[in-house]
């Protein structure tokens, strides 16, 4: 119980250093951009899903909302089969293929689902993380994160991004202290895409992160226009009908 | 035929008798001016909370093992699931939001004094049950920020001698918040506190029709009638103040519909960025902060060194405005009569609570501690000077009659 309590007085510095770690950069996405939504959700299976699950959304839902057809997103995105061995009905939700036991044995922690990760992180943070894996060879992975530092998560993308090296700034902060600032990133070995083509291959796949976080987001936006005209109206009727009733009042 | 079923009603049951008493011959002062709009929005909110909470709860699955995710079947699969679950806690917001406003009124016009005391000890009630309620209702999206926020602040009855740490236990039902709490506080959250909230609500009405209500310029209507009994400066409130609270109603759910559809994750302080991340025993999240409304009072407990000492304090916070009625013991309700000591005193009491509630949502660092130490002497100041000034206090006249 003590153990709690210290922690919550605790938590509060820890969170402010936490925060100042590092600098993100601004993800351009566009949940309107079918195309790229299309793009992220193909990457998003080929490249995550093998590890992550997102286990609150269903296939079948992406089809509808992004205009594929059921079969269009069977073929590119269905690689699991089910319990009676058939590929993975497009009705179903997108679980893990991955045993979750082995995931904590590889990889030393549990293997979070990505459902509503863009809800927790944000869309910057993501682009910044899926950019800044650098090498460092202090972790078993090989690999470490300027976003997350000591991830658990090796840069599976690194065929496609190439090897990146860190490169740090020494800075003294105003108590005096020397401190490690990340500085930039210098490319290692080339991977297949250009660095421009990474970005927004990794900007495709935020955008679909952060449709699914909330698929419904634009309709809700669209509903919400009608109901506040529809009160704006209603208001004014509303008012004219009060001043109508209170006219004998002095 | 209409009149004829009436009239059979009417004999067997007081449905005319209750129509007058409450709104059509229920004379309200005829002078309510902005402020009077929130205790019908108070009560609005309480119909909204229950019949989307209805809603929620046909899906919602109060295990575990399952809630996170039911949370989201509600969000995807549930036709309409994500208007309903927005609704519920932007709705949450809303009733502290005007709850406050509501209470903020009754401290500036005199609303709490005689003879209305029991209608602000009812009115205090309700809000006590509301924390509870808003804080059990937390937990049930059981996510990081509802897993860690409850430890904490269940853990605070630890700090109690004796009793704190078996009062810890019995609350959670388990050594640790576990399925056993989320499947109590769902029972306690769509049960028994709506219960006693719709009692105190009841309460609270029938108290204020008792004694009528106050208004902008604390003069009591009941002082002047005419030959039949009826407060010459009063209005019945059905149609009058009925059309006027549509006005209101409709306002509220203008700004309401803005944050529920274009904001409804309010910048991570409505539904915080972590509980997006299932509940993890394990791994305690960087930042717990409590939501928004809980904030000044954790600012206090915060403020205070001593864990003991500090949950005092926080209680302290709460039980004073019970006691409000008691500590001020001007003659004179409203603010427009009340001498400058007042004015400067209030001032003073909103600024810190508003400061507070900053304070609570920001990392402690040393020199926002002492501030929120600071503006916490002040919250208690005011009413340690409340209660000394005011019996002394410079009024102006109060007029006989509203104008």
């Amino acid at each position: 119980m003590k153990k709690i309590f210290a922690l919550f007085f605790i938590a509060f510095p820890a969170m402010v250093m936490a925060n100042s770690g590092a600098h993100l950069d601004h993800a351009p996405i566009d949940l309107t951009d079918n195309a790229s939504l299309q793009r992220g959700a193909k990457s998003f299976a080929k490249y995550c899903m093998g590890c992550h699950g997102a286990e609150y959304m269903r296939y079948n839902r992406i089809a509808r909302d992004l205009g594929m057809t059921e079969a269009e997103v069977t073929e590119s995105m269905i690689f699991t089969r089910d319990k009676d061995g058939e590929r993975t009905k497009p009705g179903a939700l997108m679980k893990v293929a991955m045993d979750g036991d082995f995931a904590k044995a590889a990889f030393g922690t549990k293997v979070p689902g990505l459902t509503v990760i863009a809800r927790a992180r944000g869309a910057d943070w993501l682009y910044t993380y899926l950019r800044t894996f650098y090498q460092d060879d202090s972790r078993p992975t090989g690999m470490n994160n300027i976003a997350f530092p000591k991830v658990g998560m090796p840069n599976v993308l690194w065929e496609l991004q190439g090897i990146q090296k860190a490169v740090f700034e020494t800075e003294t902060d105003h108590e005096g202290n020397a401190k490690e600032v990340f500085e930039k990133m210098e490319l290692v070995k080339p991977g297949t895409m250009s660095p421009e083509e990474y970005d927004a291959f990794a900007a495709d796949l935020v955008n679909f992160l952060v449709y699914m976080g909330e698929p419904v987001q634009l309709e809700r936006k669209s509903l919400g226009v009608y109901v506040l005209a529809f009160l704006f109206f209603f208001a004014i009727v509303a008012y004219m009908l009060k001043k109508e009733y209170w006219k004998d009042v002095h | 035929m209409f009149k004829g079923l009436m009239t059979w009603v009417d004999d067997r049951f007081p449905a005319t008798k209750m129509w007058n008493e409450h709104l059509a011959q229920y004379y309200a002062p005829k002078n309510f001016n902005f402020w009077y709009f929130f205790g019908s929005l108070a009560l609005l909110v309480l119909v909204i909370q229950i019949v989307s909470g209805i809603f929620l709860t046909m899906h919602y699955k109060p295990d575990g093992a399952l809630a996170f995710a039911s949370v989201e079947y509600i969000m995807r699969d549930v036709p309409y699931g994500w208007l309903i679950r927005y609704i519920h806690s932007t709705g949450a917001t809303a009733f502290f939001v005007v709850v406050y406003l509501h209470m903020f009124r009754g401290l500036m016009y005199g609303s709490f004094k005689k003879p209305r005391e029991l209608v602000w000890l009812f009115g205090m009630f309700i809000y006590l049950a509301l924390m509870a309620e808003a804080f059990m209702g937390y937990l049930l999206p059981w996510g990081q920020m509802s897993y860690w926020g409850a430890q904490v602040i269940i853990s605070l009855f630890g700090a109690l001698p004796i009793i704190g740490e078996p009062l810890t236990l019995w609350i959670r039902g388990d050594y640790v918040i576990s399925d056993a709490t989320l499947n109590r506080f769902f029972a306690l959250h769509v049960a028994a506190i709506p219960l006693v909230i719709i009692g105190l609500v009841v309460a609270h009405i029938i108290a204020l029709h008792e004694v009528g209500s106050n208004n902008p310029e604390g003069i009591e209507i009941k002082k002047n009638k005419d030959e039949n009994g009826i407060p010459l400066d009063g209005i019945p409130f059905h149609p009058y103040y009925s059309v006027k609270d549509i006005v209101g109603v409709i306002v509220f759910l203008f700004f309401f519909s803005a944050v529920l559809f274009f904001a409804p994750e309010g910048g991570g302080y409505l539904l915080e960025h972590a509980n997006f991340i299932p509940s993890d025993p394990l791994k305690t999240p960087e930042h717990i902060a409590p939501v928004w409304y809980f904030t000044p009072f954790y600012a206090i407990l915060r403020a205070v060194p001593d864990k003991l000492m500090g949950v005092i304090a926080m209680g302290g916070s709460i039980v004073v405005l019970f006691l409000l009625p008691w500590i001020d013991q001007c003659k004179v309700k409203s603010i427009r009569y009340r001498g400058t000591s007042f004015k400067i005193l209030l001032v003073a009491f909103v600024v810190a609570f508003l400061s507070l509630g900053w304070l609570g949502m920001q990392p402690a660092t040393p020199l926002l501690t002492n501030l929120a130490r600071i503006f916490s002497v002040i919250y208690f100041g005011f009413f340690i000077a409340l209660y000394f000034t005011s019996k002394n206090e410079k009024t102006k006249p109060v007029p006989e009659r509203i104008n």
